[in-house]
């Protein structure tokens, strides 16, 4: 049957991402044979910094399927960051500060879980302004300076969390030896994050979430906890980006955040979760970094400025975005289709998708 | 479950609020309402549109909280600040609601365990389990056979019959003492009211209990012990079924209207 094949074939998780993702890299390879035909350009270069994007995308793929928004966690970089980088350099903490910058994200995660579960706010509003004040606490803390880890290569901090996995002779640069350890850390969370989205209580909770407040409530889910618990876990996963950041650039600045607001994002939806909330796809949002993040040296590698690559990325999200809302409101298809005069049933039947509208009193 | 079903010996009424009030800010939804249902009665509830009957129903299953008043389940009063729709859930008080009681975009064996999934230790769902049981209820509880309808469907797919088939499974399937049905045969065709009436039957024949709101007096009628009116938020009358045709109910509704 033809409907089967083809639901069975649609059921892949994130598949039109992969299928686009694939064709990019492959069209990036006719382009830019010297670097995408290469392994560096995967393995020391995305490897090594692709992963706080890939994180948070991941994290925003919980909170976007839980139909809410956190703006915030680009500032929770910023302070996260700076708590590690003055504990780490002037205080000489070593692992304290790690654990420092792991509490100061929770924290500020919890924060705006309370304040958009207990208190109300929407969460676009509600994270708008703690983004604000965290972003201002941090330049407050830091003085506005920047502050270089020289010698941070020696420490164990650096070794177990960044750096490179002790395979092959780095001397040699050979692909191998050039995989870092935060892809593998990343990987871990990542792939531990999709069991939890998948198979865990709390993520079949946030897809409920996401597809509606009321019915949650009412089959009993605790939809406050659950929210406090997401934003508390953006948070967290903010820190360890900011974490990651700080230790394989060697330095921390107060903006180091800043780029991935809409980069995470964008990767999010292009991935294929739906920005109605309900549901999502981690797979979807790995592979949307990768695009997303792939998208520079492969632009930049045929000649483009950063200009375009700003603008592609914004065309391939816009498109991404359309592209899915049309696949998963059936309604919202047919009214388009309906729009260009093009019949897709026969007959005068009204479509499926208009069900006779329920009394929504009382809810 | 079994607990509850241990004790059932030892109970008069399986629910019995006292004194309950309700406000929506300044809407006063339910007036000092006083009722009991009986451990194996069928409860009918009317009232017109904004009466309180859904508002009532959700003080009772956890989803709102009573301004004031009490509520006692199985004869023991209950801790109204500690009340959830899960602590609902574990005495046994299992609802089908009007409005939508379905995650849409979620799959069916999910909306089947939201809620109380069942997990091991760290909380992940074995899955497997729950799509074996969610079959189970969807062929043998529900039948849904050869409609085209798995477990792996979504909510959004079905029509308004099928989904009110599926909050029904899922109250037979956990067995409850007190299944409460909000509507269920709004929008649903002659054949499925039918289903729906028999099941409310199952349910009084197994030795539960149910309240059972309904517009159509002719259903309500047909499978209750005894019909509670309500008004504006309040009781307004009593009626046992058996001493009254459809008709005469119908007009005695209709006079009690014309007095207030
Ligand atoms: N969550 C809420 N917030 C504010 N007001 C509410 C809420 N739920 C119900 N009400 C109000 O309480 C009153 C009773 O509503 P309820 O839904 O209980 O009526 P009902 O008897 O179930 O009506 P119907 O037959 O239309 O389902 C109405 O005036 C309604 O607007
Ligand atoms: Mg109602």
């Amino acid at each position: 049957m033809k409907t089967a094949a083809r639901s069975r074939f649609a059921r892949i998780e994130g598949l039109p991402i992969i299928v686009v993702s694939v064709l990019i890299i492959g069209l990036f390879m006719i382009t830019a044979p010297s670097v995408f035909l290469r392994p560096e350009i995967y393995t020391s270069t995305m490897l090594s910094t692709a992963p706080p994007l890939i994180l948070l995308a991941t994290g925003l793929t919980f909170v976007i399927a839980a139909g809410e928004i956190d703006l915030s966690f680009p500032s929770i970089i910023g302070f996260s960051g700076c708590a590690f980088a003055i504990l780490f350099k002037l205080h000489g903490l070593g692992w304290i500060a790690i654990l420092a910058a792991l509490a100061a994200g929770v924290l500020i995660g919890f924060i705006n879980g309370v304040l958009v579960a207990k208190v109300g706010i929407p969460s676009f509003i509600a994270t708008l302004g703690t983004g604000f004040f965290w972003n201002g606490m941090a330049t407050f803390w830091s003085g506005g300076k920047s502050y270089a880890l020289r010698g941070v290569e020696d420490t164990s901090v650096y070794q177990i969390l960044v750096g490179n996995l002790p395979i092959g002779d780095p001397a040699t640069y050979v692909w191998y030896s050039q995989i870092s350890v935060q892809a593998v850390w990343m990987a871990a969370i990542v792939v531990f994050l999709w069991f939890v989205l998948n198979r865990h209580r709390f993520g079949e909770h946030i897809l409920f979430i996401g597809d509606s407040n009321d019915v949650s409530r009412v089959v009993g889910v605790d939809v406050d906890w659950e929210k406090i618990k997401l934003f508390t876990m953006m948070g967290l996963l903010a820190a360890i980006a900011a974490i990651m950041l700080t230790l394989e650039n060697r330095n921390y600045f107060g903006n180091q955040g800043q780029g991935y607001l809409l980069t995470a994002i964008a990767a999010v939806l292009i991935g294929g979760t739906s920005i109605f909330g309900g549901k999502a796809t981690i797979v979807g949002t790995v592979f949307g970094a990768v695009l997303i993040y792939l998208m520079e040296p492969g632009l930049v590698a045929a000649g483009a400025t950063a200009e375009t690559v700003q603008i592609m990325r914004g065309l391939v999200f816009l498109i991404a975005v359309i592209f899915y809302l049309f696949m998963d409101e059936p309604a919202r298809r047919r009214a388009l289709l309906a729009r260009f005069m093009i019949r897709t049933s026969s007959g005068p039947a009204k479509p499926a998708g208009e069900r006779p509208a329920q009394p929504t009193r009382g809810s | 479950m079994t607990a509850a079903m241990a004790e059932s010996a030892s109970f008069a009424n399986i629910v019995r609020l006292a004194g309950v009030q309700k406000y929506f800010g300044a809407v006063h939804a339910l007036r000092n309402i006083n009722m009991a249902v009986g451990r194996n009665e069928i409860v009918g509830l009317i009232g017109d549109n904004g009466a309180g009957k859904s508002t009532l129903i959700k003080t009772i299953t956890g989803v709102h909280k009573p301004t004031s008043g009490r509520i006692f389940v199985r004869d023991k009063e209950i801790d109204l600040d500690a009340y959830s729709v899960g602590k609902a859930h574990d005495l046994s008080i299992e609802t089908v609601y009007q409005d939508k009681s379905l995650g849409e975009k979620q799959p069916l064996w999910r909306n089947f365990f939201v809620g109380r999934q069942i997990v091991n230790r760290f909380g992940f769902i074995d899955v497997k389990k729950e799509k074996e049981i969610a079959n189970d209820i969807l062929l043998n509880t529900i039948g849904f056979r050869g409609v085209g309808i798995s477990v792996d469907s979504t909510v959004q797919l079905l029509s308004g019959g099928e989904r009110q088939g599926i909050s029904i499974g899922r109250a037979m399937h956990f067995n409850s003492d007190l299944i409460i049905l909000d509507e269920p045969t709004a929008a649903l065709g002659v054949k499925e009211v039918r289903k729906v009436l028999d099941f409310v039957r199952r349910i009084k024949e197994s030795g539960r209990a149910s309240i059972y709101i309904e517009h159509n007096l002719a259903h309500v009628h047909e499978v209750a012990d005894r019909l509670i009116v309500l008004d504006r938020g309040e009781i307004v009358a009593e009626i046992r079924p058996s001493e009254m045709t459809v008709a005469e109910l119908t007009k005695y509704l209709i006079n009690i209207q014309h007095e207030r």
